[in-house]
């Protein structure tokens, strides 16, 4: 593969999809299995905020679009330990609130011009070289990261007193599995944009629920037809002239009907 | 005993505790422990020691403070207030009281075995063996029945051969001829591993027969004893008789104050106190 392949902006944007399902599969699994699903549009939301945050810092938007979805997560943590409040509405008030926010600091920086439609829907022109660096880079030490902590981790979504009780570290697993959510939303919005990313975390997962017996094949499973979304959504973007997430996502879903019409292996017996 | 069968921490407390006869290990223990939340004592004022190869019956009402008291021994929750002291390096083995997997996550039976730690198959499927549960080794988990749940947690905790066992509730759910067979096996699984157990029950009369000491829980503790070896009398066979010979036994509560609705504390009435001591009679 020569690096002049690199130069192409659909080779790029096919690579970062690639790469991106490849982590957002297992980790989307974990979402779905602990019923997270709103939590991860919830740090989605926040991204605006992350954005802008991030100019006026003068550091990446990635960065902080991550730091802000990090924070919210552990607000989130400490509002649920107080227990007046059920997760569901303390979700919507943090997605919500940091949207509002976001708008706002936006609206003040009038020397800011964020490209709106790219940050809600992705972009297929977004994704550079160094992004597919962070990516590749990133991707790999998440997915270490996730193998270290699979078993705490899983081990706490079946029963956060059993993994305690059998002296498993649950409280550093969750955290880590939080902070790689956090980064997965932070690197997924250029090409899925923050409307969508949590379609991208559980439609793969919900798709391969079916297929699997096993975690670890479920994740796995996850994170190839995650990898076939984006490249069939990117191409469809490309032949349509639609915008990237969009597109990706409803790959996504063509997908999942598609999973849904093959006999489940235990459905020949009911009846 | 055999050492051979036991894992490493057990061979060396196994060591300790024959190279210093006496007493046994004690592998945890609580002084004055409670919990408080939201404003109210889950449990208050509780103080107690599991020994090795010791059998220690937690029972007491619905709402008592049972599994409350267990979750804190376990290390599953902080006390907010007392002391609990653990053995070094120990290993428990757990059947929490309600345990619902997301039918989204494919979990087999061999797969529950292997959530906390590495097992091999022969470990597996030994102690599916022991509950007669072989047959469900690659089942999914949420297919199973309520008793076969139960039974599969306890081959689960007890295949990690853990110092403690704690177990709450754990016969929930299993008929009545399968909850003989369960205590059974945790009789003897305190034999083979000499392990210790703590068993919770919401049953306030019978208790397993093997129990050494029985603590009667209603928010602090009522009393506590040992129960009665009455299971070949005529009258216990009349009233449990179905229920197995030497596999439960009775226990006689000794309380010396009655609770109100509210379960506050309150002095026995003179007539009730008579009663009380008479213990398990109206059990049945």
């Amino acid at each position: 593969m020569g690096a002049a392949m690199l130069d192409d902006f659909f080779v790029r944007a096919l690579l970062a999809g690639v790469g991106i399902a490849a982590i957002a599969g297992p980790i989307g699994c974990f979402v779905v299995w602990r019923r997270m699903a709103y939590m991860g549009d919830t740090m989605a939301h926040s991204a605006l905020l992350g954005v802008a945050l991030a100019v006026l810092a003068g550091v990446l938007p990635a960065l902080g679009v991550f730091a802000v979805a990090a924070a919210l997560a552990l607000v989130l943590l400490g509002l649920q330990s107080r227990g007046d409040l059920a997760t569901d509405t303390l979700l919507g008030l943090l997605s919500h609130a940091s949207l509002a926010i976001g708008l706002i600091v936006v609206s003040f920086m009038s020397f800011l011009r964020i490209d709106l439609m790219g940050l809600l829907f992705g972009d297929i022109l977004a994704v550079s070289r160094f992004d597919l660096v962070v990516i590749y880079g990133g991707g790999l030490v998440a997915l270490a990261l996730l193998a270290a902590v699979w078993r705490p981790l899983l081990a706490d979504t079946v029963s956060p007193e059993l993994a305690r009780a059998e002296n498993l570290p649950a409280d550093r697993a969750r955290l880590v599995f939080t902070l790689l959510l956090a980064g997965v939303i932070a690197v997924a919005i250029k090409l899925v944009g923050a409307l969508l990313i949590t379609a991208l975390l559980i439609v793969p997962a919900a798709t391969a629920r079916r297929l699997a017996r096993d975690p670890v094949v479920m994740a796995g499973l996850a994170a190839a037809i995650g990898a076939v979304a984006a490249l069939s959504g990117l191409y469809g973007s490309l032949a349509f002239d639609t915008p990237s997430g969009p597109s990706i996502v409803a790959a996504a879903v063509v997908l999942f009907a598609v999973s849904r019409l093959i006999p489940a292996p235990r459905a020949g017996v009911v009846g | 005993m055999t050492v051979a069968a036991l894992s490493p921490s057990d061979r060396l407390f196994a060591a300790e505790t024959r190279a210093a006869p006496g007493p046994a290990q004690a592998l945890v223990s609580a002084e004055a422990i409670g919990l408080r939340r939201h404003g109210r004592w889950l449990a208050r004022d509780v103080s107690l020691t599991v020994h090795r190869g010791e059998i220690l019956s937690l029972i007491g009402p619905n709402g008592a403070g049972k599994s409350t008291v267990a979750r804190m021994l376990a290390g599953v929750v902080r006390p907010s207030t007392g002391r609990i002291e653990r053995a070094r390096g120990l290993s428990i083995g757990y059947v929490p009281q309600k345990l619902s997997i997301d039918p989204t996550l494919p979990l087999t039976v061999r797969g529950l075995f292997r959530l906390t730690g590495r097992l091999g198959p022969r470990e597996i499927t030994a102690a599916l063996d022991r509950v007669s549960a072989a047959h469900l080794i690659d089942m999914p988990a949420q297919t199973l029945s309520g008793g076969e749940f139960q039974r599969v947690l306890l081959a689960r905790a007890i295949a990690r051969s853990p110092d403690l066992l704690i177990l709450d509730e754990p016969v929930t759910g299993v008929d009545i001829g399968g909850e003989e067979t369960l205590y059974r096996l945790i009789a003897a699984t305190r034999d083979r591993l000499d392990c210790g157990v703590l068993l919770i029950s919401h049953d306030l009369h019978v208790v397993m027969a093997q129990t050494d000491q029985v603590l009667c829980l209603n928010g602090h503790v009522c009393c506590s004893g040992t129960p009665t070896q009455v299971a070949r009398s005529a009258p216990f066979r009349a009233l449990f008789g179905q229920r197995g010979d030497g596999v439960v036994a009775l226990y006689q509560h000794h309380h010396d104050h009655a609770h109100d609705a509210d379960g506050a504390i309150v002095p026995l009435p003179p007539d009730r106190a008579a009663k009380q001591h008479d213990g398990g009679g109206d059990a049945g």
